[in-house]
Order: structure tokens, then C-alpha cells, then sequence
């Protein structure tokens, strides 16, 4: 399916959840509503028209300094979806508020989200509701703070940890 | 009285000479030096000429500990452990910039120089060290090994 025509598929099925939908340099992206994206993402999945199998990425974005943004929502969480089936993309973000940073985990559809989605929370403190066990994955569990977040300063030392026992 | 002190320090000479030329390592090895480190050890650089030709993946075996690359804040306990679990006496290199003062990588992930968490002997900066610096500084180590004194 062309880009346009996913996005018009997207939008019979989803309704209301899907925001805004554009086509930019040959591929599709969809904008989503929070309180339902875990029903957008699960129309993704299954439909057969989209039959979007594959979760490629999980991760998010920070605009706190991005000109032109201060009005809106502080992050963005991005999904790109494959479908081996049918050989077609789509990228689905969602706006998160950075007072209430929390998302539908997409771990009950794709598995693979499990790692994507304690990546970002490690990195940008953003939670995952339903997510299995949410723990930090690059970093070590002492670590303060979230180090891809704009407002971390560059050259913070952490404390050193000693054996575990 | 002096008659004692030129048996001591005699044996400490021999120590120190039996020492120096059968240094048993333990390469932790974490990053790209790795390859400086393989290169030093096979058969071009020989190591082995300096009586280091075995390395021991065990640190109950081993007696210097060559630090091998970028240590992370999570690998900074593990290595620390290995460490402790070395007998006396042991030494430590620090091989690479990034052992000796977290090299380029100057972010919230990397241990800014083990030296941090470690007592370092020799350090060999180089991102890698050349073979040729590796094997400067093995022999500063050596003749650090061979000034060793016993307390008696």
C-alpha cells in the first residue's frame, strides 16, 4: 500500500485515535492520541491491509529546546512498524507531557518492545503503563537521573558502586 | 646487623629478578585495545620474550592485572571484584587512555580512570597503544616488580 493510502486505511479504522497523518518524502507518519494509542497500535498489528508484524523502534524525543515547540508536549515517543507481509512502513509517535510521562506499553503486541521500552525509560524517564518489569537497561540502577533528557548537564559525575553481594 | 640486611636484600633481588620474568597477566579486556593487547602477545611483538606469555583467565592465577580497554559504571564492580580476588602480590596496568582517564568518552557511562576504583602501577596511554609502548611499559613494570621489596 502506498503511504497515502496506508494513512487513509489507518484512518477508517482508528478514528479519533489518529490524530494527524502525513506523507513526507515518500513515507508515512502517523500522529496518535495517548489515551488511545494501545488501540491504534493493535489495529496496526492486525488488520490485514496493514498487517504491520514488525516493531523496528521504539524511542522518543526530547523538544525541550527545539525552537518553535514550547507550547507543545515535551516529548514524543516514536514507533516504526514493518510489515514483512506487505513490505510497507509506518512511523506512529504520540506526544507525552513531561508531567505525566506515561504510555501504553506495546509489550503485550510486539515482545521486542520489552528492551526498546526500558531503553527509553532509562534514558528519558518516561514509563510504560503495563510494561513487565521496568528497570533500567544500559545504565546501573544507582544512577541518578535520565541522561538523554536536554536538561542533564554534560559533565555530572556519578557515584561509583561497589560489588554486590 | 649489615651482615643480615646483604642476605635480605639479596633474596628481595632474586625475588624481584624471578618475578619480573614470569609475569602470569590477567587481560580484562573490554574494548578495541583488546586487539592492541592480542597484537603485543602474538607472535610479531612477541610478549612472550618477557617471560608474559601466559596469560591466566583466572585472577586466583594471575598476578598483574592488565585493564584492557573502557570500563563503564557497570562494569565497574565486576572489575573491581576481580581485583580483590587476586592474591598479594599483584600489579595493575592500565592499558589505554580510556583505564587512564576515561580517554574521549567524557559522559555520564564511563569511569573517568580506573584509578578511581583501582591503585594503578603503570599507566600506557594510547587509543590503542602501539605495540612497541605496550612493551615500554611492561618493562617500566617490570622494573617496578624488581625494585619490590619484601617486609620481613
Amino acid at each position: 500500500m502506498t503511504p497515502a493510502d496506508l494513512l487513509a486505511r489507518l484512518a477508517e479504522l482508528a478514528g479519533s485515535a489518529l490524530r494527524d497523518g502525513q506523507v513526507r518524502l515518500g513515507h508515512a507518519t502517523a500522529l496518535a492520541e495517548r489515551t488511545a494509542l494501545a488501540d491504534l497500535l493493535r489495529v496496526c498489528r492486525d488488520d490485514a491491509a496493514l498487517r504491520f508484524d514488525m516493531l523496528m523502534d521504539l524511542t522518543a524525543v526530547d523538544y525541550l529546546t527545539y525552537p518553535g515547540r514550547e507550547q507543545a508536549p515535551r516529548f514524543e515517543v516514536v514507533y516504526h512498524l514493518y510489515s514483512v507481509s506487505h513490505n510497507h512502513r509506518l512511523r506512529v509517535k504520540v506526544e507525552v507531557d513531561e508531567d505525566d510521562p506515561v504510555v501504553p506499553s506495546a509489550v503485550p503486541l510486539w515482545p521486542i518492545a520489552n528492551w526498546f521500552e526500558r531503553e527509553v525509560w532509562d534514558m528519558f524517564g518516561i514509563r510504560f503503563a503495563g510494561h513487565p518489569d521496568l528497570r533500567r537497561l544500559l545504565l546501573y540502577e544507582e544512577f541518578v537521573g535520565h541522561p538523554l533528557r536536554k536538561d542533564y548537564p554534560v559533565n555530572r559525575r556519578q557515584p561509583l558502586v561497589g560489588p554486590r553481594n | 646487623m649489615g651482615v643480615g640486611d646483604f642476605f635480605t636484600t639479596t633474596l628481595d633481588a632474586a625475588l624481584g629478578w624471578a618475578r619480573k620474568y614470569s609475569i602470569f597477566q590477567y587481560p580484562f579486556v573490554t574494548a578495541c585495545c583488546g586487539m592492541e593487547y592480542m597484537a603485543t602477545a602474538c607472535s610479531h611483538y612477541d610478549v612472550d620474550r618477557f617471560g608474559a606469555g601466559l596469560p591466566r583467565f583466572s585472577p586466583r592465577q594471575a598476578d598483574v592485572l592488565f585493564v584492557v580497554g573502557t570500563i563503564s559504571h557497570k562494569m565497574a564492580p565486576v572489575l573491581r571484584r576481580v581485583y580483590d580476588q587476586m592474591t598479594e602480590p599483584k600489579w595493575v596496568v592500565a592499558f589505554g587512555v580510556c583505564t587512564c582517564t576515561g580517554g574521549f568518552y567524557d559522559n555520564y557511562a564511563t569511569v573517568q580512570g580506573i584509578d578511581t576504583i583501582l591503585p594503578v602501577d603503570v599507566y600506557i596511554p594510547g587509543c590503542p597503544p602501539r605495540p612497541e609502548s605496550v612493551l615500554d611499559g611492561l618493562m617500566k613494570l617490570q622494573d617496578k616488580i624488581a625494585a619490590g621489596r619484601q617486609r620481613y
